[in-house]
């Protein structure tokens, strides 16, 4: 006979245990003399927004990839991502609480997750590349090229922050980001080189992401990196207008409102669950 | 609560506290590589005793790492079990950790359990891109063949990728060098 209580799942099934906790739990967050709180926040709630939106929108291959090894591949690219995006949403709500939505005062929800999953879309700071759907895999490699070389080289610049938690966040992310180049460029240059098929498919992803690729304001040492990429591929960068990206004001395309109800929908439901 | 004074006796009596408190911290093991002690591991970075309590530094091996909890846990619980009432376990994200700091006791633990160690990590400054998978000159765990072939950069855990000897067909784990 089956026991109801074995059928119910305690914590013992999992490895780690049920409880997400605070990701900056034991870690000193006093922000250093000389550090502006508020602009510190406003900088982590942007790359934490970067993050969490594209690594939504990654997961969103789990099951679905061309093969099992890119599967796994995009799920720890967004696993990495989400990590980051933990970390940066705790350091902007640890420097800023005035940024955590207010929630009812008996709330079990953490100010990352009120960060996550109570902000309307308007009040997310993501740029439009992060948020676009994922298109085909070519265009999800082009995306996650363009977006990886770009985080990568704002990280590198972060690892000499006042802040040391954002300083030491940025030390940890460059190794993760280093791998997700590394694995979209691979893939540019093997699909741009592969078939024509699969090169029309890139230079399709390349002509749909280049105006909001331009609208950015990356490093010029990206462009170094590009280069290097296109060059290998093929690939003629296109000249063609930026497009108005309003991202980093709260102003976004439907896309992110559609991923939000899909990511938010649970925690909504639920206000007061425990996870 | 015994007052220790820095002199004579209580200073004798505070470093061999400390030492214990030390020895214990060390017998703590990763939830994910058992046959590693978080000191072998390199996780473990620091056990000292400020006024009657034991503080512990520890770094997590990755962004988010799900693990870190546990492990604080396991640190509180196996102090307390021998007596030591206060513990606070802090965490530091800096220095980042990186596979070098896994122990040469913990590279052979890890050989010993089958599963490739780490070699060296790359070093600071900026990060090249490589339009070639990394080649990593690895034996096989079991055997001690060097004709590997790397089967998936993922392998049992994010943090291992799976590799195949051609030798004595084995599959094995290697933890990835960061
Ligand atoms: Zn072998």
């Amino acid at each position: 006979m089956i026991n109801d209580a074995d059928l119910l799942v305690n914590d013992a099934h999992w490895a780690f245990g049920t409880g997400f906790e605070d990701p900056l739990a034991g870690v000193d967050t006093t922000v250093p003399e000389g550090v502006d709180a508020a602009g510190l926040a406003r900088c982590c709630l942007m790359l934490g927004d970067d993050a969490l939106v594209l690594s939504q929108r990654l997961s969103e291959w789990c099951s679905r990839a061309p093969d099992l090894e890119e599967d796994i591949a995009l799920s720890n690219i967004a696993l990495d991502l989400l990590g980051q995006a933990r970390l940066l949403l705790a350091r902007a709500a640890a420097a800023d609480p005035s940024l955590v939505p207010v929630l009812p005062e008996d709330s079990p929800v953490p100010a990352e997750d009120a960060l996550a999953f109570f902000r309307d879309a308007g009040q997310f700071r993501n740029v439009v590349l992060a948020e676009l759907p994922n298109g085909d895999f070519a265009e999800t490699v082009t995306r996650l090229l363009l977006f990886s070389t770009w985080r990568l080289e704002v990280f590198e610049q972060l690892v000499t922050h006042a802040d040391t938690v954002l300083a030491a966040v940025a030390a940890k992310g460059r190794k993760e980001l280093s791998y997700h180049r590394d694995f979209s460029a691979r893939w540019f240059v093997t699909l741009a080189r592969g078939t024509e098929e699969s090169r029309r498919r890139v230079l399709t992803a390349v002509d749909a992401l280049w105006p909001w690729w331009s609208a950015l304001d990356v490093p010029a040492e990206v462009d170094v990196v590009l280069e290097q990429v296109f060059a290998a591929a093929r690939v003629e960068r296109p000249e063609v207008p930026p497009a108005e990206d309003g991202g980093r004001e709260g102003g976004h395309t439907a896309a992110l409102t559609d991923l939000l109800a899909d990511m938010q929908s649970v925690a909504r439901a639920h206000p007061r669950g425990l996870w | 609560m015994t007052v220790l004074t820095k002199t004579g006796e209580g200073a004798a009596a505070l470093a061999s506290e400390l030492a214990r408190a030390r020895e214990v911290a060390e017998t703590v093991v990763d939830p994910e590589l058992p046959m590693l002690t978080l000191a072998d591991l390199g996780v473990l970075r620091d056990v000292a005793l400020t006024d009657g309590t034991v503080v512990v530094d520890i770094t997590p091996t990755y962004s988010g790492c799900p693990a870190m909890a546990t492990m604080r846990d396991d640190l509180v619980h196996a102090l307390h079990r021998e007596g030591f009432a206060d513990v606070r376990v802090r965490v530091a994200l800096s220095p980042a950790w990186t596979s070098d700091w896994i122990s040469e006791r913990g590279r052979a633990a890890l050989t010993e359990a089958g599963i490739s160690p780490p070699g060296p990590a790359r070093r600071e400054g900026p990060v090249l891109l490589a339009l070639k998978p990394a080649r990593r000159a690895i034996r096989c765990p079991l055997c001690a063949s060097a004709d590997v072939e790397l089967t998936s950069e993922f392998g049992s855990t994010a943090c291992k990728a799976l590799y195949r000897c051609r030798a004595c067909l084995e599959p094995f784990d290697h933890v990835k060098e960061i």
